[in-house]
């Protein structure tokens, strides 16, 4: 653990992803871990008509010092948590530089768009070389497919934090995310959240 | 008990710029508070709703804006302080009686948040509300971060009650949906008691009777009030200065854009020869203060969201004091160098430091760049707006559509403000063809259905939800059915506020607090009218559209069709599915087949999938709800549903 060091400060992170994901769950839940160790963390987050299938985005600023501006500056990313694959490639476009890294989930949601037929959804092999050529490095997690093997596909947001912890960039642990679990979901959803946090940290870990 | 409530002096949580306003109206001891639910500034209402109980307090979401501020006022006129809170728009719907309240005066402390959208986000405008405060002429407060939302918010009941006037205090998305760190201050303990002064000397704004009138003196007051205001904001702590003594350019800013200016400074490392000039005071402007800044540098630019309110009293301030101040060099949105549409953001603020410094910039190396280019069209697809799989009114529009369609005289649909408003896009069939103010699908059905005499011979039709209904469409449905207009109203009652959060209102029979309540029945509503009113489940598409032909048929009056399903994002719809749905891969044509995959390419529900490979429509389980409308539009059968167990 990395101890309440940061690699930068502000330490700036984007959960991103397709409404109804869980992505604000997600990043209240990281933010209220940082704060628990005595950061000031600002989210920023994109509500409303975009979570009807739209993208969106929290971005998260983590400091020792201050209260920063809720929307990071193009290209000072510095990991991105991705819970739908092609959402990881879009942020990256504006948001990415060549020292950020990526985790992000692998099961896609197709755009009405593709589904419709009139756009081209990229293979999943296409979006990890797409990924890997301009981060400095890239996870791909099956958080879905663990998450419904757990019972329910909405703990992916859970497992991607899980991940997200494996890095070790941040000093994200295992009480910290009971406590604040605990502070906001029904105790019987406590245990398997934990089981999905620790799932996501052994994935990438692998 | 909620966060919001911990009495610990200096307990410090993260909390939205939302909940830090709760949090403030609560350390100020409010006892009423109001508001109509608006993205973004919703979660003021409902934060303070979730601890009404605990906290004492009486909070109610209003059945329109104006309803809210004149619920407030009311108790603010009984001595006790109260909130009311809306989005940008909502101030136009109230701004009749806030006019009349800036000219009445207020008891106890009052206060208004109108929560801005810049760059609407979850807005059909980009309405300003600040310009409000400076046409009804009350003091203007804006928050820079989370801590001064609470603390400001706190202020602006005690400066209401010193200056005995309604003080508007304007949040925005970034602030509003935004969360940071919040320290807290102390909770009051004691009670107070409402009672309502009236029988003094007319004119004792304490015990006279409450009106703006007479005008001329009335007028006089609030411009004594403004006076005073402005001597108040020379001192005050939420105008700050950071930078140097004699800065090259000097940044006057507020709000969100606080944050901005400072992340540019910062990013640009050009913390010695900018400054930076935050105002937390925004309408008076304080001018000795604005004067003794505006000496310091001979360049100024000036950052703010949405109008360029700020820039216009400034140079206001810059021209009267010119003989002692000199001649500035202003930039901002009346030059172009911040833009003048669309949210800000740190980098608009950088671009706009490099252009007048004439420095240079790469917030990533060139390659990288150049790497990256394209990428967000080629590697990621556009996600246009969809309804939610589930949704009612994906089915609801599919019938609207196709009623018109087989009615085939052209008619047309007036659209309104919700979630359904996404039927202009092709999510709702593209079926709506006029969208303005809540209510106003109805009030321009009511106009377009008196044109016979002009010779329109298209059926009319508007649509609105069961929230919008009550806040402003029934006076339309009044006016069309005394004025004998010829329209059908469809009601797309999904059971709550769904947009914003699923927010109680006059339908239902529970309000903000949980308290059971009253609930006002749609139908019997407009049969009082007299209007002629079917009931139809929007999910039995046949009938709903049978249904439909058949009104638009019926040339006489006010029509209304209730469709009525429960919105799918609602606690009760996402505990189970009602249908196990499957696909028959050996009946499904795709392409082949008559329909050419109507499913996936009209209907799109995000829990159908057109597997390219296979070429078949393939069902998403994790996202398919099990509402079972597809089965219904597949001709082929291949679509099938099992009720779940």
């Amino acid at each position: 653990m990395a101890g309440t060091q940061l690699p930068n400060d502000p330490y700036n992170i984007i959960i991103t992803g397709v409404g109804g994901q869980g992505n604000v769950m997600a990043s209240r839940v990281l933010a209220n871990m940082l704060v628990k160790k005595g950061f000031y963390v600002t989210i920023g987050e994109t509500f409303g008509a975009s979570q009807r299938g739209g993208s969106v985005m929290s971005h998260l600023r983590v400091s020792k010092k201050d209260t920063w501006s809720p929307q990071i500056p193009k290209g000072k990313a510095h990991v991105i948590v991705a819970l739908e694959p092609t959402e990881a490639i879009r942020v990256l476009a504006d948001y990415g530089n060549p020292d950020v890294k990526v985790v992000s989930n692998t099961r896609p949601i197709h755009p009405a768009g593709v589904i419709a037929g009139d756009l081209n959804y990229p293979a999943i092999e296409e979006t990890k070389k797409t990924a890997r050529g301009i981060s400095s490095h890239a996870w791909f997690i099956d958080a879905t497919d663990e998450a419904l093997r757990l019972g329910n596909p909405i703990l992916g947001n859970i497992i991607m934090l899980g991940a997200l912890s494996g890095l070790d960039d941040l000093p994200l642990d295992k009480e910290d995310f009971r406590e604040v679990i605990a502070e906001s979901l029904p105790q019987n959803k406590v245990d398997i959240n934990m089981e999905a946090f620790d799932l996501g940290r052994g994935l990438l870990k692998e | 008990m909620s966060a919001l409530l911990d009495k610990k002096e200096g307990a410090e949580h993260l909390l939205m710029g939302n909940e830090a306003i709760a949090r403030g109206a609560l350390e100020a001891g409010v006892k009423v508070a109001a508001g109509y639910p608006g993205t973004p500034s919703s979660e003021i209402i409902e934060s303070l709703a979730g601890v009404a109980k605990d906290a004492n307090i009486y909070v109610e979401w209003s059945v329109n804006e104006k309803l809210a501020m004149e619920v407030a006022a009311a108790a603010s006129f009984a001595e006790l302080r109260s909130l009311c809170v809306m989005k940008q728009n909502g101030v136009n719907v109230a701004s009749d009686f806030l006019l009349h309240l800036a000219g009445s005066g207020t008891r106890g402390g009052m206060v208004l948040v109108p929560c801005d959208d810049p760059g609407a986000l979850s807005s059909i405008n980009e309405g300003e509300s600040r310009f409000f405060a400076r046409t009804v002429e009350i003091p203007l407060l804006e928050p820079g971060d989370f801590q001064e939302a609470k603390d400001m918010t706190k202020w602006a009941f005690e400066l209401s009650e010193e200056l005995k006037q309604l003080i508007m205090l304007r949040s925005v998305t970034r602030l509003s949906h935004a969360s940071g760190n919040v320290r807290f201050g102390t909770l009051p303990t004691g009670e107070a008691k409402a009672r309502f002064r009236c029988d003094g000397f007319i004119l004792d704004p304490d015990e006279g009777i409450v009106i703006s009138a007479p005008v001329d003196y009335k007028h006089g007051q609030q411009h004594e009030k403004l006076k005073r205001a402005k001597e108040i904001f020379e001192d005050s702590p939420f105008n700050t200065y950071e930078g140097p003594e004699k800065p090259e350019l000097l940044i006057i800013t507020s709000s969100a854009c606080t944050l901005y200016s400072r992340e540019a400074i910062s990013i640009l490392g050009l913390k010695e020869r900018v400054g930076l000039l935050k105002l937390g005071t925004t309408w008076p402007l304080p001018p000795k203060l604005l004067t003794r800044y505006l000496s310091l540098a001979e360049k100024i630019l000036i950052v703010e969201e949405v109008l360029p309110f700020l820039e216009e009293n400034v140079k206001v301030i810059a021209a009267e004091t010119a003989s002692e101040i000199g001649i500035k060099k202003f930039y901002g949105k009346n030059d172009g160098t911040i833009p003048m549409v669309g949210e800000l953001n740190p980098d608009y603020v950088i671009n706009a430091i490099t252009k007048i410094l004439e420095i240079e910039y790469l917030p990533r190396p060139e390659e990288y760049a150049a790497k990256t280019q394209g990428l967000a069209f080629f590697g990621a697809p556009q996600r246009e707006l969809i309804f939610c799989p589930g949704c009612p009114h994906r089915a609801s529009f599919w019938s609207i559509h196709n009623a018109l369609e087989l009615d085939g005289r052209k008619g047309f649909v007036c659209g309104d403000i919700g979630c359904y408003t996404m039927a202009l896009l092709p999510t709702g069939f593209t079926t709506l063809k006029t969208v303005h103010a809540m209510g106003s699908g109805s009030g321009l059905a009511s106009g377009f259905g008196k044109l016979g005499q002009f010779g329109l011979d298209q059926p009319v039709l508007a649509v609105c939800g069961d929230s919008t209904f009550f806040h402003t469409a029934i006076p339309a449905l009044i006016n069309a059915r005394h004025h004998k207009s010829d329209f059908t109203l469809v009601v797309l009652d999904n059971s709550g506020t769904a947009m914003t959060g699923f927010q109680p209102h006059p339908g239902l029979e529970v309000n903000a607090m949980g308290d059971n309540v009253p609930d006002l029945d749609i139908a019997e509503i407009c049969r009082s009218m007299g209007a002629r009113v079917e009931i139809r489940d929007p999910f039995e598409l046949e009938e709903t559209r049978a249904t439909l032909n058949n009104l638009m048929e019926d040339n006489e009056g006010l029509k209304v069709l209730i469709l009525r399903q429960i919105c799918g994002l609602s606690p009760e719809k996402k505990a189970g599915k009602k249908y196990e749905m499957a696909i028959n891969e050996e009946i499904c044509l795709g392409e082949n087949c008559g329909c050419n995959r109507v499913c996936t390419r009209i209907f799109r529900c995000p829990g159908l999938v057109w597997d390219k490979e296979k070429q078949v429509t393939r069902l998403d389980e994790v996202i398919c709800t099990g509402c079972g409308v597809c089965a219904d539009i597949c001709p082929a059968g291949a679509i099938t549903r099992k009720e779940a167990v």
